[in-house]
């Protein structure tokens, strides 16, 4: 499988989580990548996902689960849909949450990530979600935390989103119950793109038989074959019979530099057309990890239309939380 | 495990069960009521209670593994199961069903969670084995049998088909 391999591309950095986010009996006691994880961890968290699913219907939308635990995110990189996702997840759990933007508070002060954490172990934190534009930087903080403390990473960098990719995939799984015999493509900036790393390993563990990626080539990582991925350049060319299209945002910030040409120019040859979605399979699945950029990735017509699942990926992206912050924080207890 | 509780037919239980609900709702005045298994065996105790009974609000069902009071020290039970409760259960008569009453700490946490979804009218408690030793002050209004057992022996319902209740050898 392609995720042992260590992709050359710096962009790619990938430290080694596969151990410490795993306890002595092979649990989940942090979640830090997909990458290395097997079929069943990544089944179980779809499980218990599909029990946290029905909390969202109860008249009092919490379950006592978490009840005193503490949890803190930690957001050293802006974000609005993740953070709010993993606060309500940590909510219906009932546990309490506090949010912290770093990007604006103590590091500003000169303060170091060593000594943030610190302060808040001595507060009695459970467990920190941490997003941070290094790669590394939850893996980092997993290593120095206290034996009873678990770590999620809500993104780091360009390595790994693996919350993400696990609402996907979940998702994925409710649309299309078996992974099998799926034909996925992932579209847009894959050179940059943690999502779309977190999202190869999964599918890939899954056992999805093909999977492609499409961009323009100033967008492609030059290893892409070693992530277990088909390359596309041409949109209707990789389009031709998938059954899922994830699409990634792209960052705006990129956009006139010399990887890019114009917004126009990037919608005519990859944004997704209903004309363009013609060429999948009728019964395509359209997903996007949201903020949609309109008439960039995408025409409104296809993110409001029929094949999209747009909005049941942001419902399930706090079961998804819920689960994963439940597996970590019971087996970190039981450990420690 | 593994050893049958003899002399014991679960079938003939569970019809002797659905005799003296129906007498009690009734005597309650309790109507329409909707019932609540307790995954999993008391769900396939509630499933035959559900169809004797005649009952015409579909069955519900619960998994009270997110309600438990013993996560810190065990984590989480990895068998959870979606909780499905198909109608309002504000204003409602329930009925819920276990197939084992003990500690009472299932059946406190089941109470909790139904209380998550609404407030209900009443709740009546069955169950088809009340083994006493209660751990909170809990009781059953409908039991099919009692049973003595030193604190060492487990008793378990295996099923769906046949019931069965068994012990284990100690």
């Amino acid at each position: 499988m392609s995720s042992s391999k260590q992709p050359a591309s710096t962009s790619f950095k990938a430290p080694d989580s596969s151990r410490l986010q795993l306890d002595e009996q092979g649990r989940l006691r942090h979640f830090l990548t997909v990458e290395s994880l097997s079929k069943d961890i990544l089944t179980e968290i779809m499980d218990v996902a599909e029990s946290f699913s029905s909390v969202g219907h109860q008249a009092v939308k919490k379950v006592p689960v978490l009840r005193g635990k503490t949890i803190v995110n930690l957001f050293f990189e802006n974000s609005t849909r993740t953070r709010t996702t993993f606060d309500l997840a940590a909510k219906r759990l009932s546990a309490d949450v506090i949010n912290l933007n770093i990007a604006t508070s103590a590091t500003s002060k000169g303060e170091s990530i060593l000594d943030t954490i610190r302060n808040l172990e001595a507060m009695h934190a459970d467990m920190f979600v941490v997003r941070h534009s290094d790669s590394g930087a939850a893996h980092f903080i997993a290593n120095n935390v206290e034996p009873h403390v678990s770590v999620i990473n809500a993104g780091d960098g360009s390595h790994a989103h693996p919350t993400q990719a696990m609402l996907d995939m979940f998702t994925i799984r409710q649309v299309k119950k078996d992974f099998s015999n799926l034909n996925v493509a992932i579209i847009g900036d894959i050179l940059h793109s943690r999502v779309a790393r977190s999202q190869i390993q999964a599918l890939n563990t899954l056992g999805v038989k093909d999977i492609r990626v499409i961009a323009p080539r100033t967008l492609l990582p030059s290893d892409v074959g070693s992530l277990g991925a088909h390359a596309y350049g041409d949109l209707r060319q990789g389009l031709d019979n998938v059954d899922v299209i994830i699409m990634l945002r792209l960052q705006r910030e990129r956009m006139g530099s010399a990887l890019l040409p114009s917004e126009h120019e990037y919608f005519e040859c990859f944004g997704l057309t209903e004309e363009k979605l013609a060429y999948a399979k009728p019964d395509v699945t359209v997903m996007h990890p949201g903020p949609i950029n309109r008439g960039v990735e995408m025409d409104a017509a296809v993110a409001d239309g029929a094949h999209s699942v747009i909005l049941q990926q942001v419902t399930n992206g706090i079961a998804v939380r819920m689960a994963v912050m439940t597996l970590t924080l019971g087996h970190s207890r039981v450990a420690g | 495990m593994g050893e049958t509780v003899s002399a014991v037919d679960v079938e003939d239980i569970i019809d002797t069960m659905a005799g003296e609900l129906a007498q009690e709702m009734k005597r309650k005045k309790r109507v329409d009521p909707l019932m609540i298994g307790v995954h999993t065996g008391g769900l396939w105790v509630a499933e035959k209670l559900h169809r004797k009974l005649g009952l015409k609000k579909p069955l519900g069902e619960i998994d009270i593994s997110f309600y438990r009071d013993d996560f810190s020290r065990i984590g989480l039970n990895p068998q959870v199961k979606p909780s499905q409760i198909p109608c309002e259960v504000e204003g409602e008569n329930i009925i819920l069903v276990d197939d084992v009453l003990y500690t009472g700490r299932t059946s406190r946490a089941a109470l909790n969670e139904i209380f998550d979804y609404g407030r209900p009218v009443s709740v009546t408690l069955a169950v088809l084995v009340d083994r006493g030793e209660r751990e909170l002050p809990l009781h059953a209004d409908i039991v099919g049998l009692k049973l003595d057992l030193s604190p060492e022996k487990q008793v378990k319902l295996t099923g769906p088909a046949p019931l069965v209740l068994e012990t284990n050898r100690n």
